[in-house]
Order: structure tokens, then C-alpha cells, then sequence
């Protein structure tokens, strides 16, 4: 094995050809977890509708708050929102730690980190290539849990209208429109999570630290966001609008509080991805 | 961070934290990334910032006043503060703004308007009416004589003030505002006192009969969008929310009653009469008449027609904004439009906004934003002449879906120019069919039980979905549109035409307008009914005579797939009905007429989506380009960076220094040099700094100081030339959930090299794994992982092996094999082996030369032959060291001699081994044990002054 290279590095090694995306999709997805996250995530909408069939249709005084709970079962499209709007709090942000937090601390924990980078796979583009795959991995997992409740939730309740709880109708085509704002909105602000599990994987090397680090803060954002005293601190808080997505079902659509969700969420991603990047590329690696 | 790295990982301490500065070229690459994560969060920060801040707001001062105000018996003392913003002063006054609160409530209820209106640089005012809050004195309902009155004596006191600009001598610039009870003050004082220059009454009403005696019957008295029915003196009583109005005023204390009974004490302040409360004895007394008749008595009209804005109406000179609420059924949208009417008729700006709240509910959001928004926006043009004129329109408000954190409704609103019918034009009406046969309605006995369209001031909001609406059966008679295949629109007061039958010619009917959606679920917009009270009807529906109903004004979409559903029920809890059994029969009358109104929405696209994606591209293409420029830059540096003269070294490493932040030096002036063909081994004690060198040698951590070179390139991070490197160090690495096959194969597809490069099936052979390749690494033995380690290290047959203690965890058999492979690697290929251990029979063994490592530093180098072997030296035991030192002393080739406690340490040059043995037996002296001692040995044990157990 000689080199011909000015770098000198080995015959048929390129740094951009490293940890190619497809590898690290096969490294992930063999992973007995990323396998039941997706399955769970196809089991959820099954687990609702069931709920739903065998809860009473007994009058229920509200409790002030209009939710889509009232209209989930209305048809397939409400159905689909109605999941959205259960998973968008707690559920999808696990996810979105999971994939995110997990994928270097992980490495670091098995050792593998350091074999990667020996072989070389520059820093960088280890950082990136995680990323992607997380990103991947992520945008799967909610397209997943989208296309189970529509499909199952059109042949349960029917391929009807959108009903939204202030009585407006959105037809069927409008509302797929809708629901793709939607979940491309979702995508992307679970970024602020997400990016946050990522700058957390690469300071520690405990994927539960990683993982539950970024779900905590999410938590303890969703719980001061609840604390009105706090008044305009709260807008800066990343919890604020996660929800904002239900701009879309007014008419005409809503979407102040989606764009300054996505702002927020490119401010914060940006930080937590620089801090991320800045201290992987000069980071020892010990583990 | 670093201490968080602490906590978990505690053996980790000594590594965690900061470095010494690095080497000039890395410093400057660090400096980089520091600017690039600077540019990008500032920019984030300033699209964030120009988003997200809040408007400015100033301070202000606040004064406490007591003022007096009419003379007499009625002589009150008000509460009151007046809110001076900062900087206003004698040289720089502001003009003015009274609020005044709404019924039961007090100053206190227009703090928060007040400190927004002050932040905007108006003085303000607010009190407590007479009768409310610290207020002394006797409700009058905004009697003329005695409210309004008050409010002119607060005016005074604003000519008084130094801060506020004056128009003429005692004539401030003000406006008033509030809501309800404080609306219609607004009204009143601007008719009464032409000094109010403008205001802004909020859900008020236009007359008290028609707010609490409602009579539907009759086409709307004029052309405008909420016109109501024409005046009628003989409507339905609304009790639920005359006896709340009531009952705010008078409710007292009952201890206090009660010991006013027993002649223990006084009554309250300002009360007479217990069951009167608060309220002045004529009022109290029309309430009294209309609650226990449920009609409208001349003397009840007098005092009604005196609180109402109506009769001064043209009076009012003062530019009015009108806001009314849609989701109010005490003062609906039609008291609103008669004002509006009233004041525009002489000529006087009026500007009509309905949002969605009211006296139901508190509306949305968006709207409270909204109306802060105009009331601002009014004072400042016509107090102030600021800003736009906000012109003469009409917007209306509707409840298009949910806010995100509160469940609060949120909103559109949709613009016009004119109120349509009001100056002139007129509203659009549409007609659509309903249909249905004459039906019967039965009034029960006693009222009761009643139908429910409202909970008065409850929150409607979880009545937009179900609700709280109920008919009861056999009470009504309902009529049906089809179901609609676009969506209708209605803005405005709907009407009808029906025939009705009583046999005694007379009958109270509550008509609503249901929406029904395609499950036949019906809601009633915002519980609104309009009641008829009707006289001289004829027995049979045959005949009978048109009815023409105004129904109640609503701003609401009847969706696709829906219906309206007229319904004329015969009770309804919230009026006083009357309580003889009737049965009455309804029949249709032509079509349902609905108004509409066309406008633009507010803010309809203005969301700026386009300048967010436009900043969201920019970011990208600058940190792309940044990127590019370091990694350019960086490719720049690796290039330049070869000692060409040591291509062909494998490994040379230059006055090594790895310190860590806490002082810890783990590797220091490290130099040595590795050529072809080699197996070094690298040996020492732990903690010697063997695994710290290899992990600079991996790129895994930065030198402090020195440098490494492989091949001559320069090590590191990721440097291209770690590739020609195969490394097995500080353990395995694997993914656990993998096979070892599959290890292997996704390790190597990670270095993107082609897979004939790999010589995966030599790796294979040398891990002697077997069929186990097939099985998850979580399932191997630490034996295993070993192997599997060192063949993946072997991977593409690196031209420089880097293994670390690579025999721990092996057995005997194994340890022998993987010597024979290590020495085979490199034999004669060109290849060349480091392998780090701390056992010198194993350096021995295996390799060829040897760097011996202590405390970070180097303490010899060379072959094993020159290290280790030829130059040795020997301890004999002897049972006589005295003949034995005396006897070798003598030999030729022994180099010295000297007596130890555990015997005699032989120097030998030359001399073979046996002829010491056979010397001293010769000579008689016993030889109890012979055995060799190497240099490396005495090296460490005078360096290190450790025990054997360390080298061995």
C-alpha cells in the first residue's frame, strides 16, 4: 500500500467519501432502538383509535380549552391532527432527542468514536453526517407516525373534511396542503430539541445524559412557559411555539407565531449547532 | 461542561478542561471557527431581536385624589388617580384620557389600560363612579344629574392640571373610554359636556329599553348591517342579566342588614335600604316594577330613556369609536349600529369595530391586541393630530381558530371603508330558502321548564363546539335551509317572515338561527336570540298576518356541508316569559334575508415568510462560504506541512508534550523515530504515557507542544495520512448490536475506501473467530473482542500497525500466535508494527526495537539487542559470596563484580555464561541460582525505584 496522494493518505481515501449517509442509516437502523421507536410510532394511532372506541360518547363538560380532541374522530385528517397535536408536546420531542442525542455519545460509549476518527473521518464531517442521519431518521419517524394515522384513521372514520373545534370546515384537499405545513413545521422546530440533544451528545458521553438532558430542558421550558408571571421572558422560551402549528387550521391560516416559532428555533439551533461543531473540532478525545 | 464531564466520569477528570494555547497554525484555525460562531449567532440574534422585541415603554408617575363632586344629600367624594407620564410636564403637556370602568367594577379595573395609554405619553385618568369601589354616594345608572355630572367635575379638574394641553381656559384636551357601564359614560358625557373631544365607548348600549326589553318584531329600522327592529315599549324582559346587573349593585354584607335591623348600627355608606343596595331609590324602584311584571312601565321607561345614550346622541361632536362585542347577548351588535346612526347623522366621525368578545366573553387574542391597537391609534390622530386618520370605517372580527398556548380563540378581522348604510349605500343582503309545514309550539305553564340559549357572562367559548344549547321538545317550531355548498357569510341582523296563531292573540316567541353540521349537531352563534312579543294575532295561521323578525346580528361563516335553522321557541330562560300554557302555531313566510358584508382581511398575507427564507439562505450560503474558506484553508495547511525528508518514516515524533489543564503532564519532550519494517515496541510502566502518545498519534487529542509526523505528514485531527494507520487502542470499539462481520464490513464502508482494498478475509484469519463472526459483539467474550479488534485494526494492511497492550485478555496459545502474526506483518513487507506494553518479555519476544517510556519522558531507545540484551549482566546465588567475588574477579571477560544481598551481580563481556558456573563449582563454591539480569531492568529499578512487579 503506497501513496501517491500530496496528503499522504492511502490509495482510494477521501475525506468526503467517509461515513457515507447510507453507512450510517445501516449502523442506526439495525439498532434495536431506532427499530422500536418506529414501531411504536406505527402502533400509537392504532393505540388511539382503539382508545377512542372504546371510550363513552357520554356528554363531557369542557374544561374552558378548545382542543382537537373534540373533532379527532371526525375523520382521517382530523384524526391525523389530533395525533399531532397529542405527540407534539412530549412524544415527538423524545423522538427527536433520541435520534439526535443519542447518535455520538453512543459511539463514545462503545469506543467506536475513536476508531471512526482514526480511520480518519474528519471531525466535521462526522458531526455532519450524524446529523443528516439523525435528521434522516427523525423526518422518517414523523412521516411514519403521519401516514399510520391517516391511512388507519381513513379506514376507521372515513376520508372526510377537516373539522376544526371552531366549527370551520377545510376541504380535503386544502387540509392535505395544511397538514403538510404542518408537519414540515413540526420537522423543523423539533430542530431546537434536536439540536440540543446533539450539542449534549457531543459534550458527554452518556447517551442518557444526551437524551434525557435535552428532553428535561424541555420540560422545564414547558413548565416556566406555563408560569405567566413571567410574561415576556416566556416568548424566548423554546417551548412557546411548539404548538404555534395550529395557526393552519384558522381560515385564512395563521402562521405569525409559526414563523417566529421557526426563527426561534434557527436561533437556537444555531447556537446549540456551533457550540456543538466548535467543541467537536477541538475536543480530546478520551473515551 | 467540564464539570458535568466531572461528575459522570470521574476517572476522567485529569483530561477534562482546558488546554495549554496551541501551535501557531492551530490557533489561528480556532480564532476562525470562534469568528464564524460569532457571525452566525449575531445575525440569528438580530433576526431574532427584530422579531420578537417588545415596543419600548416609558414610566410614569401615578397621584392619588379624592374629588368632590355635587352638593348636597348627593355630594359624593370619587376615587381617583391621575397617571402622569415621564417627561410630561408644564412645558411638555400631554393630552388627556378618562377611563371609566364598567358596572361593579372599580378604578382599579382600568389599571392595565391605564399604564398602556401613560406608556403612550397620555395623561390618564381613572376613578371610581359613585356608588363603586372607594367611591362614595348612590348608583344613578349614569343619570345625567349625578354621573355625568361627575365627569364633568373631573374634566375641571383636568383644566386644573399644568400637564394636560388646554384648548381654551378650562377646557382640556381629552378623550374618554371604557367599557359597558363605562362606555356609555363615554356617550353621555360627550352629549352633556362639549369639551370631550374624543371617545371611545366599548360594549355599551344605545338605549336601556331595547338592551332589557328586546322586541324582535318588525323589519330593521335602517340600512346599516346590525340595524334592530324599531323601538317598541312593550318587549320581553331579559331577567337573567337585569337581576346580575342588579345584584352587583346591591348585594350587601347580611351581617350588616341585620345589625341595621337590631338597631345595632348604620347601614353602609351611601345605603338606605338593604334590599336597594347601592342604587338610588328611583332606579331601584324601576327595577323592582320590571323584575316582578316583567313589563315596561312608563315610570321604568323614564329612568331607562334617561341613562340612555340615545337621546343625546346628536349632541356628540367628539370623533367616536365605536367597539361592540359579537359574543355579548346583553348588548348586541345593533346597540352599537344605533349609535353609530345616531352620532353619524350630524356629521360627527364614527368608526364601528365588533371583535369577538363581549359581554359573554373575553374574545381572542389577537383582538385584545387589536383594540389596545385602535384606541391608541384614535386618540393619537384626534387627540394629538399623530398618525394616520384611522378614517371612518368598519371592521368586523371572527373566531377563526385556537390559539397555541391558552386555548383562547384566535381571530381575522375584515376591513371596509364604510359602515355600509351609514352615510350611504347599504348593506348586500342575500335570500335563501327554508322550509318546513306549519307547526304547533306549546308555551308550558309556569314557563318552565325553559329552553337555554346563554349563560349570561359565562365564557362561550366551549359553547362554539355543543354547548350549552338545549330546546326542549314540543316548545318549538323549526324551519331548515338545504345544506350549503359554499360557505355563507353573514355580518349583520338576518331577517324573516313568519305567520303565528295564539288563540288569545298574544304570544312571546324566542326566534334563533341555528348552525347545523353534517352530523345535525346545531349551535347557536354566540347563544343569540331574538325575542317577539306579540298582540292581536288571529286563531288560525290561515290568514294571519306577516310577522317580519329582526334576528340577532352575528359576525359568523356557516361552513360547506352545513344548514341554518330557524327555531321559535316558546320559553327561554334568560327573559321572563309569560307563565299562562298557550299553544301557538308557526308557519314560514317567504325567505330568510341575510346581510353581508364584503371587505379586505387585516394582515391577510403579511406574515414575512419571504424575508425569513431569504435571512434562512443567506445564513447558509455565508457559513457555507466560511466553511469553504477554513476548509480550504485547512486542505492549504495539510499540503504544506510534509518533511519530504521523512516520507518514508514511518513514524517520527519531535519534543512530544501533551500537559493537561490541571497541571498534569502526561507526555513531555517525547522524540523517537520509527523506520520501515519495524516492530517497536513502546514500553513502559502504566501511567508511563504509552496510551496518551498513541492518542496523539491517532489524532484523537492535540499535542500541547511538538509534533508527530507519519510519513513525514504532519499529525492531525483527521489528517488524510491516519488512513495508511491501523489502530487497535485503549480497548474495542463496536457497535454491540452488530455482528462481528458486520463490524467489520460497516467500519471499513465508513472509510469510503473500495472494498478490495479491505483484505478483509487475511483480517478474518488472523481473528480466528470462526462462525462466531456471525454473531452480535454483544455476545462475545472480552477474548474475543480482541481478536475482532486487532483484525479490524489490520483492515486495508496499514503500512504503520498501532496496537496498545494487544495480548491483554488473551490466553497463552493466543499470546503465541498473535506474536507469530505481528512479526510476520512486517517481515519483509515494508510494514511496520508500534505495540505498546507494559511486560518487557513480551517487547522481548515480539519485537525488534524498543522505546522505553517512564513518568512521559523517553528513557531509552534502540534495538531490543542494545536495550535489553547483549551487555547483561547476572545474578548468581551463591552459599559464599566472598570466595565467589573473589573467584570471577579473576576471570578475563567479566567486567566487574559486586556483592549483593541476594548474591553477586556479575558484569560479563565476552565470557560465556557457563564458564561462571563451571568456574565457581570448580572452585568449590555452591551455586544455589543463575540468573540473567537485564539493562532494562536496572534501568528502571535506578530510575524508578519500583518494585519487579513493574517490569518483569
Amino acid at each position: 500500500m503506497t501513496s501517491t496522494d500530496l496528503t499522504g493518505a492511502a490509495a482510494g481515501y477521501r475525506p468526503g467519501a467517509t461515513l457515507g449517509i447510507w453507512v450510517e442509516l445501516i449502523r442506526q437502523l439495525k439498532r434495536r432502538r431506532t427499530k422500536a421507536t418506529f414501531v411504536f410510532l406505527a402502533v400509537l394511532p392504532l393505540i388511539l383509535i382503539l382508545a377512542f372506541s372504546v371510550g363513552s360518547e357520554e356528554f363531557e363538560e369542557g374544561d374552558g380549552r378548545i382542543n382537537l380532541v373534540d373533532v379527532a374522530t371526525a375523520g382521517s385528517l382530523n384524526f391525523v391532527l389530533f395525533v399531532l397535536f397529542a405527540t407534539t408536546g412530549f412524544f415527538l420531542v423524545v423522538v427527536y432527542a433520541l435520534f439526535f442525542g443519542d447518535t455520538i455519545a453512543s459511539e463514545a460509549s462503545w469506543g467506536s468514536l475513536r476508531y471512526l476518527l482514526a480511520s480518519p473521518v474528519p471531525r466535521g464531517r462526522l458531526l455532519r453526517q450524524k446529523f443528516l442521519v439523525a435528521l434522516i431518521l427523525s423526518l422518517a419517524a414523523l412521516v411514519t407516525l403521519t401516514v399510520v394515522s391517516l391511512v388507519a384513521g381513513a379506514i376507521v372514520y372515513g376520508w372526510d373534511p377537516v373539522r376544526t373545534p371552531v366549527g370551520i370546515t377545510l376541504g380535503q384537499g386544502e387540509a392535505v396542503v395544511r397538514l403538510l405545513a404542518i408537519v414540515g413545521y413540526l420537522a423543523f422546530t423539533l430542530l431546537t430539541v434536536g439540536s440540543l440533544a446533539f450539542m449534549l451528545s457531543v459534550i458527554t458521553d452518556a447517551p442518557l445524559a444526551a437524551v434525557g438532558g435535552a428532553v428535561f430542558a424541555m420540560i422545564i421550558a414547558a413548565i416556566l412557559d406555563a408560569i405567566e408571571a413571567l410574561g415576556e421572558i416566556r416568548n424566548y422560551l423554546p417551548t412557546e411555539n411548539q404548538f404555534a402549528w395550529v395557526g393552519t387550521l384558522s381560515e385564512p391560516m395563521q402562521t405569525d407565531e409559526m414563523l417566529t416559532g421557526a426563527i426561534q428555533t434557527l436561533a437556537y439551533s444555531a447556537v446549540f449547532l456551533a457550540v456543538a461543531f466548535w467543541h467537536f473540532g477541538h475536543k480530546d478525545i478520551v473515551s | 461542561m467540564a464539570t458535568y464531564a466531572q461528575v459522570i466520569r470521574p476517572q476522567e477528570t485529569r483530561v477534562s478542561g482546558l488546554r495549554n494555547p496551541l501551535p501557531a497554525v492551530r490557533r489561528w484555525s480556532g480564532r476562525t471557527q470562534i469568528a464564524v460562531v460569532g457571525v452566525l449567532v449575531l445575525m440569528v440574534g438580530l433576526v431574532t431581536w427584530s422579531v420578537l422585541a417588545p415596543s419600548g415603554r416609558s414610566g410614569f408617575r401615578a397621584e392619588q385624589l379624592t374629588v368632590g363632586s355635587g352638593s348636597g344629600a348627593d355630594e359624593v367624594q370619587l376615587d381617583t388617580t391621575v397617571f402622569i407620564p415621564d417627561g410630561v410636564d408644564e412645558s411638555a403637556p400631554a393630552a388627556a384620557v378618562v377611563l371609566a370602568h364598567g358596572f361593579g367594577g372599580s378604578q382599579a379595573s382600568m389599571l392595565e389600560d391605564a399604564r398602556a395609554l401613560a406608556g403612550q405619553g397620555y395623561v390618564v385618568l381613572t376613578y371610581s363612579a359613585r356608588g363603586f369601589g372607594r367611591s362614595s354616594g348612590q348608583i344613578g345608572l349614569n343619570s345625567p344629574d349625578f354621573e355625568v355630572a361627575d365627569a364633568s367635575v373631573l374634566l375641571d379638574l383636568l383644566a386644573q392640571r399644568p400637564e394636560v394641553i388646554q384648548d381654551a381656559a378650562g377646557d382640556p384636551r381629552v378623550g374618554i373610554s371604557g367599557p359597558s357601564y363605562g362606555g356609555a359614560l363615554a356617550l353621555l358625557a360627550a352629549g352633556y359636556d362639549d369639551r370631550v373631544d374624543a371617545i371611545v365607548p366599548q360594549i355599551t348600549w344605545n338605549s336601556m329599553v331595547s338592551a332589557f326589553f328586546p322586541n324582535s318584531v318588525g323589519s330593521p329600522v335602517a340600512a346599516t348591517p346590525a340595524a334592530g327592529s324599531p323601538a317598541s315599549d312593550d318587549g320581553v324582559f331579559k331577567q337573567l342579566w337585569a337581576g346580575l346587573f342588579f345584584s352587583s349593585g346591591s348585594a350587601l354584607d347580611p351581617a350588616a342588614i341585620l345589625a341595621a335591623q337590631n338597631g345595632g348600627g348604620g347601614l353602609p355608606d351611601g345605603v338606605t335600604n338593604p334590599v336597594c343596595g347601592r342604587f338610588r331609590p328611583e332606579v331601584c324602584a324601576a327595577y323592582a316594577d320590571a323584575a316582578t311584571t316583567g313589563r315596561l312601565s312608563p315610570e321604568t321607561a323614564a329612568v331607562l330613556e334617561r341613562s340612555s345614550p340615545a337621546s343625546v346622541l346628536d349632541r356628540i361632536t367628539a370623533p367616536t369609536l365605536l367597539i361592540q362585542g359579537e359574543a355579548d347577548t346583553l348588548f348586541t351588535l345593533s346597540e352599537a349600529d344605533a349609535n353609530a346612526r345616531g352620532i353619524a347623522a350630524s356629521g360627527t366621525p364614527v368608526k364601528v369595530v365588533w371583535y369577538t368578545g363581549g359581554h359573554d366573553s373575553s374574545g381572542s387574542e389577537t383582538d385584545s391586541e387589536r383594540l389596545l391597537e385602535l384606541t391608541t391609534e384614535w386618540f393619537d390622530f384626534h387627540l394629538r393630530g399623530d398618525g394616520v386618520d384611522p378614517g371612518t370605517g368598519f371592521e368586523y372580527a371572527q373566531v377563526t381558530g385556537l390559539s397555541t398556548n391558552n386555548g383562547r380563540p384566535t381571530s381575522q378581522t375584515t376591513l371596509t371603508e364604510r359602515y355600509p348604510g351609514l352615510t350611504d349605500g347599504a348593506t348586500a343582503r342575500v335570500e335563501l330558502a327554508l322550509a318546513g309545514p306549519t307547526q304547533q309550539a306549546v308555551a308550558p305553564p309556569g314557563a318552565n321548564p325553559a329552553a337555554i340559549s346563554s349563560l349570561p357572562g359565562l365564557t362561550q367559548i366551549t359553547g362554539l363546539v355543543g354547548g350549552v344549547v338545549l330546546d326542549l321538545p314540543g316548545q318549538s317550531a323549526a324551519f331548515q335551509s338545504a345544506v350549503f355548498d359554499e360557505p355563507v357569510q353573514v355580518v349583520g341582523t338576518p331577517t324573516v317572515s313568519v305567520r303565528i296563531a295564539a288563540p288569545a292573540g298574544e304570544a312571546v316567541l324566542f326566534a334563533k338561527l341555528y348552525d347545523v353540521d353534517p352530523d345535525g349537531q346545531a349551535s347557536l352563534p354566540q347563544g343569540l336570540v331574538a325575542p317577539v312579543r306579540l298582540s292581536g294575532l288571529p286563531s288560525t295561521v290561515d290568514g294571519a298576518p306577516p310577522v317580519e323578525i329582526t334576528l340577532p346580528a352575528i359576525a359568523y361563516r356557516f361552513e360547506v356541508g352545513h344548514a341554518m335553522r330557524l327555531v321559535l321557541a316558546t320559553t327561554d330562560q334568560a327573559y321572563l316569559t309569560p307563565v299562562q300554557p298557550a299553544v301557538y302555531e308557526v308557519a314560514l313566510n317567504g325567505t330568510l334575508s341575510v346581510p353581508t358584508v364584503d371587505g379586505e382581511p387585516l394582515d391577510g398575507a403579511s406574515t414575512p415568510w419571504i424575508p425569513f427564507l431569504l435571512a434562512v439562505l443567506g445564513l447558509a450560503a455565508l457559513s457555507g462560504a466560511v466553511g469553504w474558506l477554513v476548509m480550504r484553508r485547512r486542505r492549504g495547511s495539510e499540503v504544506s506541512d510534509v518533511d519530504s525528508d521523512l516520507l518514508g518514516v514511518p513514524l517520527v515524533t519531535a519534543r512530544l508534550t501533551k500537559a493537561y489543564g490541571d497541571g498534569f503532564v502526561a507526555v513531555q519532550d517525547l522524540s523517537f523515530r520509527v523506520e520501515p519494517g519495524q516492530v517497536v515496541g513502546l514500553l513502559g510502566p502504566n501511567g508511563a504515557g504509552k496510551t496518551t502518545t498513541l492518542r496523539m498519534l491517532m489524532g484523537l487529542i492535540s499535542p500541547t507542544a511538538g509534533e508527530l509526523r507519519v510519513f513525514g505528514h504532519r499529525v492531525h485531527a483527521g489528517a488524510p495520512v491516519l488512513s495508511r494507520l491501523g489502530a487497535f487502542v485503549e480497548g474495542t470499539g463496536f457497535l454491540p448490536h452488530l455482528s462481528g462481520a458486520d463490524n467489520l464490513s460497516l467500519y471499513w464502508r465508513a472509510t469510503g475506501r473500495p472494498a478490495a482494498d479491505a483484505h478483509l478475509a487475511e483480517a478474518l484469519e488472523i481473528s480466528g473467530l470462526g462462525a462466531a463472526m456471525s454473531k452480535k459483539v454483544r455476545t462475545y467474550s472480552q477474548g474475543m473482542r480482541q481478536r475482532l479488534a486487532i483484525a479490524q485494526s489490520m483492515l486495508g494492511l496499514p503500512d504503520l500497525l498501532v496496537l496498545d497492550e494487544p495480548t491483554n485478555g488473551l490466553d497463552p496459545p493466543q499470546i503465541r500466535e498473535m506474536r507469530q502474526v505481528l512479526r510476520r506483518y512486517a517481515d519483509g513487507t515494508g510494514r511496520t508494527v508500534l505495540v505498546s506494553s507494559h511486560l518487557l518479555a513480551e517487547v522481548e519476544q515480539t519485537c525488534t526495537h524498543v522505546v522505553v517510556m517512564h513518568k512521559g519522558r523517553l528513557v531509552a531507545q534502540g534495538t531490543v539487542g542494545e536495550v535489553v540484551g547483549e551487555s547483561s549482566s547476572v545474578l548468581i546465588g551463591v552459599d559464599d559470596r566472598l570466595a565467589a567475588v573473589r573467584v570471577l574477579s579473576g576471570l578475563s571477560g567479566v567486567h566487574s563484580v559486586q556483592s549483593t544481598p541476594d548474591g553477586v551481580v556479575v558484569e560479563i563481556n565476552g565470557t560465556e555464561r557457563s564458564s561462571l558456573v563451571r568456574e565457581l563449582v570448580g572452585a568449590g563454591v555452591g551455586v544455589e541460582r543463575f540468573t540473567p539480569r537485564r539493562r532494562l531492568e536496572d534501568v528502571f529499578i535506578a530510575l524508578v525505584g519500583e518494585g519487579r512487579h513493574d517490569v518483569d
